[in-house]
């Protein structure tokens, strides 16, 4: 109950920032692109489509979760809203926990929104509705979850700009970080290989989530990837979520 | 009396800066507050009122020392359940409106959907904002704000509200308004710790006080066993008697339109002005005995230190 009286509060809050329908509108903007390159496109333009708009999806997701979340918590503290909720008979894990369901629940009506013009845009070309696809954006969502988590943790204890860069770097390593796959097996047994085999297992991995190549192309998926890439994204997004409550229970609130 | 709140040698320093350093803001401080009372925490800026509050409330995290609420550890949830709280120069959301704001921290008190309309309604009526249920807190005055926010430390029908400097940065109209509220509250049965440094109000609707200098408490008790009412000097405004006369009578402040201001000391001094002023055939125009204030006091203190 308290935790979803700031979560609809923080929904509310966010709802309001002018930043999000910005970034919607370049997401939409990007997604209509899409129709221009598809043009370009020798052989199948559907597919142009549905890859570049997926990709909007994730990427202005991502920039959504990133620049609201990371301002969620350290705006509270800076405008001081924040004393008089703490004071109240409230955990400070509600809170957090408040402002996390607060932003996905944004974020899930932005993706809802930005989901709607892509179907829309893919239908004039197919004239079918292509369900397959919400597979896609569903593994998104779960990305753009975990994202928020780590804008959140930043936010417990950093400005938002220092929080934005670290979130995005986050995005960026995690986007990447399966080419040390890669790095393992072609370096010589050594320190290189044991660095990069404790990074590959310690940084995370949100390729996990891009069914975008399987899905546009309709190859098979095994369950078992979809059952992993789910559990992955659960669990990572609590162990996130606990570490900022660990750092948000001991903050003082100068 | 049932004590309410009972601080005990509480300690807090922060360590601010790029290189922090650590500066002691709390040093050992002890208080009780007990029911039914306005306790009034006095301190110049700076002092460490703010700090104590914020301990009291578990918006920071003491180093040493105790605070207990109504017999509870200070984190505890039942503890915060009876307690209400207005931060100084409240900042709230101010996209919602009054009403829409009072209902969201109706529901971090867990009260149910009937009872919460009753309730702000009643609190609107009670700070006198019935008219602005549906504005944003955004087009509030700061009077207004202070008033809201007050109206939010009483939602949950609390025992103990501490109160953070509430008529810090109000017109004397406003300081009467929010005045009158807490001694209504205090009528209730509730008990008031409110923060300040207008000493004015404190001394007109406190009944004890604790003087809080450099993080220490300097002194505390019933306002009436600190100041004393012994008359200090008397003000003698006079006219029709030459200012070389009045020498040796008592300390010449000003003159102004033939009138003399003169500050008294000693009781048969002021006898003395009256006869002078007699038999000059002048006039007396106020005569008025200044016994110690709690600005006398805290002044010599503050300046002691």
């Amino acid at each position: 109950m308290k935790i979803r009286a700031i979560a609809l509060n923080t929904f509310k809050e966010a709802i309001r920032d002018r930043i999000l329908y910005l970034l919607l509108f370049f997401a939409a903007v990007c997604i209509i692109f899409s129709r221009l390159l598809a043009l370009l496109t020798v052989g199948d333009r559907v597919k142009i489509i549905k890859d570049v708009g997926l990709s909007s999806l994730s990427i202005f997701g991502a920039l959504m979760a990133i620049l609201i979340g990371t301002g969620l918590v350290y705006k509270e503290i800076d405008k001081k809203t924040i004393y008089t909720i703490i004071s109240k008979p409230i955990h400070r894990y509600q809170f957090l926990l408040g402002k996390f369901f607060g932003l996905v629940l944004t974020l899930f009506i932005m993706l809802l929104l930005m989901s709607f013009i892509f179907l829309a845009l893919v239908f004039f070309h197919t004239f079918k509705i292509e369900w397959e696809m919400l597979i896609a954006i569903l593994f998104i969502f779960v990305e753009l979850c975990l994202i928020t988590s780590v804008a959140l943790l930043f936010s417990c204890f950093s400005t938002p700009i220092l929080s934005s860069i670290f979130s995005l770097a986050f995005y960026l390593i995690g986007h990447t970080a399966w080419g040390l796959e890669t790095l393992i097996k072609k370096v010589k047994p050594g320190f290189g290989k044991t660095l990069a085999q404790v990074l590959y297992h310690f940084l995370p991995d949100l390729e996990n989530f891009n069914f975008k190549t399987e899905i546009v192309h309709h190859l098979s998926i095994p369950s078992e990837v979809f059952l992993f890439s789910i559990l992955y994204g659960i669990f990572y997004t609590l162990f996130i979520l606990a570490l900022a409550i660990l750092v948000f229970r001991k903050r003082d609130f100068i | 009396m049932a004590t309410v709140l009972k601080i005990e040698n509480l300690h807090k320093s922060f360590s601010l800066g790029f290189i922090p350093k650590k500066k002691k803001i709390l040093n050992g401080i002890s208080l009780s507050v007990e029911k039914g009372e306005i306790f009034g925490y006095l301190g110049p800026n700076g002092a460490g009122k703010t700090t104590t509050i914020k301990c009291i409330l578990g918006l920071i995290f003491p180093e040493k020392g105790k605070i207990e609420l109504f017999g509870h550890p200070y984190l505890s949830l039942k503890a915060k359940e009876k307690t209400g709280f207005l931060p100084e120069n409240p900042y709230f959301y101010d996209h919602l409106t009054a009403s829409e704001f009072l209902y969201f921290y109706s529901q971090l008190f867990l009260i149910n959907k009937k009872e919460r309309e009753e309730k702000i309604e009643s609190l609107l009526r009670l700070v006198d904002l019935e008219l602005s249920a549906d504005l944003q807190l955004r087009k509030f005055s700061r009077g207004m704000l202070q008033r809201i926010g007050l109206a939010q430390a009483l939602l949950n029908n609390p025992s103990l509200v501490l109160l953070d400097e509430p008529l810090g940065g109000l017109d004397p109209l406003g300081r009467k308004e929010i005045r009158d509220v807490i001694v209504r509250l205090k009528e209730e049965g509730k008990t008031i710790f409110l923060s300040s440094h207008i000493l004015q109000d404190i001394e007109m609707i406190c009944d004890r006080v604790a003087i809080i200098v450099n993080g220490k408490i300097i002194n505390q008790g019933a306002l009436q066993d600190l100041v004393s009412e012994k008359i200090l000097f008397t003000e003698v405004i006079l006219s029709g008697v030459e200012d070389k006369e009045l020498e040796g009578l008592g300390e010449y402040l000003s003159g102004q339109a033939g009138r003399t201001l003169l500050k008294v000391f000693k009781e048969e001094n002021v006898e003395k002005v009256l006869e002078l002023v007699h038999s000059r055939k002048g006039k007396i125009h106020s005569l008025i005995p200044r016994t110690e204030t709690l600005e006398d006091l805290f002044v010599g203190i503050v300046k002691q230190r």
